[in-house]
């Protein structure tokens, strides 16, 4: 057997290698992709998308980064894989026909053979040798190899036999996938991981609660750093996506913009005249409260804008989302043909969490968009640990990459928090609680902010209507009986205006009265002054004739002493 | 490269045509086109006819016929298709593997 040596670097002090699959999340948290040269292992168990993540790899390989790759299947046949991958987008066989691509189906019946004396596993490096160098692949994916334990009788030579082979791949040079069925207490059912031992990938399919999720761990990478984590991972029209989580660190720029609500009162609830950019907005609230019109208006002041708008809706298909936002003067059609807005609908219970997140990033990726809505995340219904972990880093995503993020939540009509809310609260920096409030046989919307970070806002309690010409605030009338809206706010205006005529006619009455009374006063005492000076003119008068009797009787003294005196 | 050893007289009908696939002239190939040679002799003697296939000089062949261990025999005729693997040291189970002994009798 020819044998191409190529050296690895292992003992020199450079970095490692490393081949991308072409699998975003994948390569950022290997940190460049799969080690080159070496042999990968991939185990997990059925449908966990084993043969679909070799096949991106290798078609990755082929369109992408101008590399050639083998597929040896010892599991399904060639026209199976072919049409099996065609779900993904993948022209396999168009592939294959310009040489970019050799599939070998590797099919053993254990029936059919007889075994007679010792043997090797030769034909198979000969095949394998013959397809690498046909195309002069760098890239070959062995799916699942352990399946020749089941067609061939004497393990010990099949051990013996992977041990070469495994060996022989990284003499050869080539990038290889590994995949293994996941057994018992060990990775691989027949513990080839014994073997393969310099990048271990595990992929899982978990179900909880009826809904599953898939997820990938690197269980280890020799020479190279990895993230650690389980992560989720996504198989659909679009290819094989994964998340990565080690982006949510709390580094992510941060803006001064002030971007609108799209509601004038709102705005200037809001010290600086709209939401931060790059913030993240809850609106919690009653279900019929309007959180989706608030969305909506949202994201109809962006379009206007110019900006790009992402609509995640969970409960609402979009056609009836752009109904039903026609009521209230907000024509979102025309900002989906303009292609500034997108929507994404989806059943919560379509996906896990991690499924929705790992959807939502990419659809993130794919649109860039400047402004995303997601409502309701209080659709999410599970542990509320996994709630959180998955709307953090929702939140964080769009912090990260500046997007300012809306997030809508239903309350439940007892509990003050519902369970989501309670999760995000610390997320968010801006809370704005929708509520209704019933009384006199009618029901009134009020908004306040609940909080909202690095801005003077007003705590006021605020009444708003949504109108057909968009979502509408009113002042709220706060009396001494609390907040009143609607009829009762009318009612109690109008109380209030009566109520002012009656104590001002009141007033004018006392006026009237103190200005008679006053009067009267002033007329007493005139009458009691002139009495008085009655009475002194009176007594001057007595007093008067008094000392004209006393003269005259002096006089009369006088003149008699005279007429007497002489005699004096 | 395919080298034909054939019996004397060959002919078509109820003969056994049998290819043996090996990868270069290492000993386990010699043992087993050696072990071939001996057994048709004494079983299948003027009736038989062998083509030994060399994978490392037409590695092409090997994915057509499912090769995966080596060394393999493959009677192509009569049909159906059978298929002994090793270096054919146990003969029982060659004449077992080729239909030559039927296995009630093995």
């Amino acid at each position: 057997m020819a044998k191409q040596h190529r050296p690895i670097d292992i003992d020199h002090g450079v970095a490692l290698p490393k081949t991308p699959t072409g699998i975003d999340g994948l390569d950022a948290l290997t940190f460049g992709g799969l080690p080159t040269g070496r042999p990968t292992l991939m185990c997990g168990s059925a449908g966990c998308g084993k043969t679909l993540f070799g096949m991106t790899f290798l078609v990755n390989g082929a369109r992408r980064f101008g590399e050639t790759g083998v597929f040896m299947s010892f599991e399904e046949r060639t026209q199976d894989l072919s049409v099996n991958v065609a779900s993904l987008g993948y022209d396999v066989d168009a592939l294959v026909a310009d040489g970019k691509l050799v599939i070998d189906h590797v099919h053993i019946e254990r029936a059919e053979i007889e075994h007679s004396g010792d043997y090797d596993l030769e034909g198979l490096f000969v095949r394998l040798n013959h397809a690498i160098d046909s195309v002069g692949a760098k890239r070959v994916v062995l799916d699942t190899i352990e399946a020749l334990f089941g067609g061939l009788e004497d393990t010990a030579i099949l051990r013996a036999e992977l041990r070469r082979l495994f060996a022989w791949l990284k003499d050869k040079g080539v990038t290889a996938i590994i995949t293994g069925e996941r057994g018992d207490g060990q990775l691989t059912r027949y513990g080839i991981e014994e073997y393969v031992s310099d990048c271990v990938l595990l992929l899982d399919n978990r179900v909880i609660d009826q809904v599953t999720t898939r997820r990938l761990r690197v269980v280890k990478y020799r020479g190279s750093a990895h993230g650690t984590n389980e992560y989720p991972f996504l198989i659909d029209e679009e290819g094989v996506s994964v998340l990565p989580i080690t982006s949510a660190g709390l580094a992510h720029p941060i803006s001064h913009e002030a971007i609108s609500s799209g509601v004038p009162g709102l705005d200037a609830m809001l010290g600086i005249n709209g939401f931060f950019r790059g913030s993240s907005i809850l609106l919690s609230g009653l279900a019929g409260t309007g959180k989706s019109t608030f969305g909506a208006t949202f994201v109809d002041a962006a379009c206007r804008r110019g900006e790009r708008c992402l609509f995640f809706a969970f409960e609402e298909s979009p056609e009836q989302i752009v109904r039903n936002m026609g009521s209230v003067g907000i024509d979102m059609q025309a900002h989906v043909d303009s292609g500034l807005l997108k929507f994404e609908a989806a059943r919560p219970s379509l996906y896990g969490f991690e499924m929705h997140l790992a959807r939502m990033n990419r659809d993130i990726e794919r649109f860039d968009p400047s402004v995303v809505v997601v409502d309701p995340i209080s659709a999410f219904r599970g542990p509320s640990m996994e709630i959180h972990a998955t709307l953090i880093r929702l939140a964080d995503i769009c912090k990260s990459k500046g997007i300012t993020a809306m997030f809508t939540s239903l309350s439940g009509a007892t509990d003050q928090m519902s369970e989501g809310e309670r999760s995000v609260s610390s997320l968010m920096d801006t809370w704005i609680s929708l509520s209704n409030i019933e009384a006199n046989g009618e029901r009134n919307r009020i908004l306040y902010l609940l909080k909202s970070r690095g801005m003077n806002h007003s705590k006021q309690l605020r009444e708003y209507r949504l109108t057909n010409q968009g979502v509408e605030m009113v002042d709220a009338y706060i009396g001494p009986d609390g907040v009143l809206t609607g009829t009762a706010r009318v009612v109690q205006e109008t109380r209030e205006r009566e109520a002012g005529v009656v104590r001002q006619q009141a007033i004018n009455r006392r006026r009237r009265e103190l200005a008679r009374k006053r009067a009267a006063i002033e007329r007493e005492v005139a009458e009691r002054l002139s009495a008085l000076e009655a009475e002194e003119s009176e007594v001057s008068m007595m007093l008067e004739e008094d000392e004209t009797r006393e003269r005259t009787f002096t006089d009369e003294r006088t003149r008699m002493a005279q007429l007497r005196g002489t005699s004096l | 490269m395919s080298v034909d050893i054939s019996s004397e007289g060959f002919t078509d009908d109820g003969s056994y045509n049998l290819r043996l696939y090996v990868a270069g002239q290492t000993p386990k190939s010699l043992l087993a086109i050696a072990n071939l040679k001996k057994l048709c002799e004494e079983h299948l003697a003027g009736r038989y006819r062998i083509e030994v296939v060399d994978l490392l000089v037409t590695p092409q062949l090997a994915a057509g016929d499912q090769i995966v261990a080596l060394p393999t025999l493959i009677r192509t005729l009569p049909p159906p298709l059978k298929r002994v693997i090793g270096d054919l040291s146990d003969t029982e189970k060659v004449l077992v593997g080729l239909d030559i002994r039927r296995r009630d009798l093995a």
